[in-house]
């Protein structure tokens, strides 16, 4: 009879209170789980976002452009940076971008625009802009048109179509100027993208701010943000001045700090649940150590050592978070799994929050394997803790005490 | 040839007025094979006496020698795993392990023995058919007669092969037939294996089967008396 089977026959003694101590643990790691992946997933959802909208994974630049953005702050891509760049498998889309503001006008409509000169495939495959067109049609390679965000076309009263009047300041002071006819409208999450955006070919953008050949960043895509934090600081190391490569936690901190922050939180959130839930199978560990102090006397009267027999005691602690852990994993996966495939829709006031910082009004969940092994991990650690205190008394206990109780 | 030799034991209880003298100056030896009854009156001190000589409780003055060993030079753990070699315990309440099956509680003890799997399972249905029941081999405690649980509870006592038995009241729960097959067996077992038994009772039952007779009294031993 080894202890591993000692303990589980101890576990089912008094079923009933094993089976309610085993429910708290289930519903607090279904809860856990749905609260985890729920973070996650907002969290995936928010960088994905970030990454697949506009800053990818990673920018190169000339190192003036992210504090001071203009077009007099672009660089050439050279035949060795395309080299090195080249040399990193890791690397899945290259995405070259001349950005810059301009005026926008079209009769007696004026408007500040964001203009962003891409090549429309590649940035279709990051951005995924061309499933955002809700009217008129998306870009060609070497288009001369545009197309622009839908409350930019509402304010300027413009249609599909129509040409607009773009104005500006090109490279190096020269005048910026040209007409564009619209080819199509875009509405995106954000708002603010919707009233100022204007995309157009990338060659065409270099022509209108006689920026020939110059890019002011190149958006670089890579399989996840592990795959980016592994290549990133070699490929750092192979540029010099005046290019850059900086990560979309560089170029958003903020961003950064919110996930961080938020994770603080339900970090103590978490932590006040598993105290909860903690204390309950203490009570029941207590209770059981009071209930067996007679038999724990006898074990160690007829020789069995006080090590083993706590270790007994541990184990079936143990054992019952465990229990607790599979029930409750068994129970989480349907209801994350669901949600992952459905996410939760926002309405009201909290869809419109979200949508003003540029976010689907949606409540996303991560289908992470980390999220529930936090759970497996949480459960553990916390019975090893609560089996502290039984350990202890079972190293000091008295057999001939605990006899005659 | 003594097993075990005990000289001028004394056992005093600190109480909150007065210290209370339970064992008083005993000194006895008992030998091989001996099948001797502790026999006195409520807070005699027979129990008291009992757990010390069985290394479960510490006497105040005094030494207790077990085949040369003194009790008294073993630490804590060390005297544990002295019970779990020399001395088997048969308590008056069974104390079975609940969640063991009659044959896994004989096999509990050679367990801690690190005896192997094979050896075990063969002792424990040998001792099981010693006490008469080869049946309930896997049948757990609770669905077993006192009788029965006091019959594998001497079974468990065996499995150690211990040099000596310790039996605290072992008929007190038990009926009279069941009384009757329990001192049967230990008497079969004492004659036929020579196994040394010291049981403290109040049944006049079991101290009509003892071949010595030691009466406490007031901590002090009153009289031993010897019907071999």
């Amino acid at each position: 009879m080894n202890v591993f089977k000692l303990a589980w026959r101890n576990l089912w003694r008094n079923k009933r209170r094993t089976l309610i101590t085993v429910s708290s643990i289930f519903f607090g790691v279904i809860f856990s789980s749905f609260m985890g992946s729920s973070q996650a997933g907002g969290y995936t959802k928010m960088i994905d976002n970030v990454v697949k909208f506009y800053s990818g994974f990673f920018q190169l630049q000339n190192e003036d452009y992210w504090d001071e953005k203009s077009i007099n702050n672009s660089f050439e891509l050279t035949d060795s940076l395309k080299s090195i760049l080249d040399a990193y498998d890791e690397l899945t889309n290259k995405v070259p971008r001349l950005e810059d503001f301009a005026l926008a006008s079209y009769e007696t409509y004026t408007r500040g625009a964001i203009i962003v000169g891409t090549e429309p495939e590649k940035e279709n495959q990051v951005t995924e802009i061309a499933e955002k067109i809700v009217e008129g049609e998306y870009l060609k390679t070497g288009d001369d048109g545009i197309i622009i965000g839908v409350d930019l076309a509402k304010g300027l009263k413009i249609s599909v179509g129509d040409t607009l009047v773009l104005l500006g300041q090109g490279y190096h002071g020269v005048s910026a100027a040209g007409k564009f006819p619209v080819r199509g409208l875009i509405k995106h999450f954000n708002p603010e993208y919707n009233r100022r955006i204007v995309y157009m070919d990338l060659a065409t953008c270099q022509y209108f701010y006689s920026a020939n050949n110059l890019l002011t960043s190149l958006v670089v895509m890579v399989e996840d943000n592990k795959t980016m934090e592994a290549i990133l600081p070699a490929l750092k190391e192979e540029l010099s001045s005046p290019h850059v490569l900086k990560s979309w936690q560089e170029m958003f901190p903020a961003l950064v700090q919110q996930i961080e922050s938020d994770r603080s939180t339900a970090l103590i959130m978490k932590v006040m649940l598993y105290i909860v839930i903690g204390f309950g199978i203490f009570g029941t560990i207590m209770m059981m150590m009071a209930e067996r102090k007679h038999e724990f006397g006898v074990m160690v009267a007829i020789g069995m050592s006080k090590q083993r027999l706590a270790l007994t005691v541990v184990i079936e602690t143990i054992l019952m978070g465990m229990v607790g852990v599979a029930a409750g994993l068994l129970g989480s996966f349907p209801v994350v799994g669901y949600f992952y495939q459905n996410p939760i829709p926002l309405t009201g006031q909290a869809a419109d929050w979200m949508q003003d910082l540029g976010f689907e009004p949606f409540m996303f969940f991560a289908w992470d394997i980390s999220v529930f092994m936090d759970q497996v991990l949480a459960v553990f650690v916390m019975t090893l803790l609560i089996s502290i205190l039984p350990l202890v008394k079972l190293l000091r206990m008295h057999e001939n005490t605990a006899l005659h109780q | 040839m003594s097993v075990i030799k005990i000289k001028d034991l004394t056992k005093v209880y600190n109480g909150s007025q007065v210290p209370v003298h339970a064992v008083n100056g005993i000194s006895l030896e008992i030998k091989q094979g001996e099948f001797a009854a502790v026999v006195g009156p409520s807070g005699s001190g027979k129990t008291t006496f009992l757990n010390m000589l069985g290394g479960l409780d510490d006497p105040t003055s005094g030494s207790i020698e077990i085949d040369n060993q003194l009790l008294s030079n073993l630490t804590s753990s060390q005297r544990i795993k002295f019970r779990l070699e020399n001395i088997g315990f048969i308590f008056q309440a069974y104390n079975l392990i609940p969640v063991l099956t009659a044959k896994e509680n004989v096999e509990f003890i050679m367990e801690l023995q690190k005896v192997s799997k094979a050896e075990r399972n063969k002792r424990s249905l040998e001792l099981l058919e010693a006490v008469g029941i080869p049946d309930k081999a896997n049948v757990r405690p609770n669905q077993l007669s006192g009788g029965q649980q006091q019959r594998v509870a001497v079974a468990r006592a065996l499995a150690s092969k211990p040099k000596f038995i310790l039996a605290d009241e072992p008929t007190a729960n038990l009926d009279s037939k069941s009384t009757e097959t329990l001192l049967d067996i230990m008497e079969r077992l004492n004659k036929e294996e020579n196994i040394t038994f010291i049981f403290s009772t109040h049944d006049a039952r079991v101290v009509n089967k003892a071949h010595r007779i030691i009466t406490i009294e007031d901590g002090l031993i009153k009289s031993d008396e010897s019907r071999i």
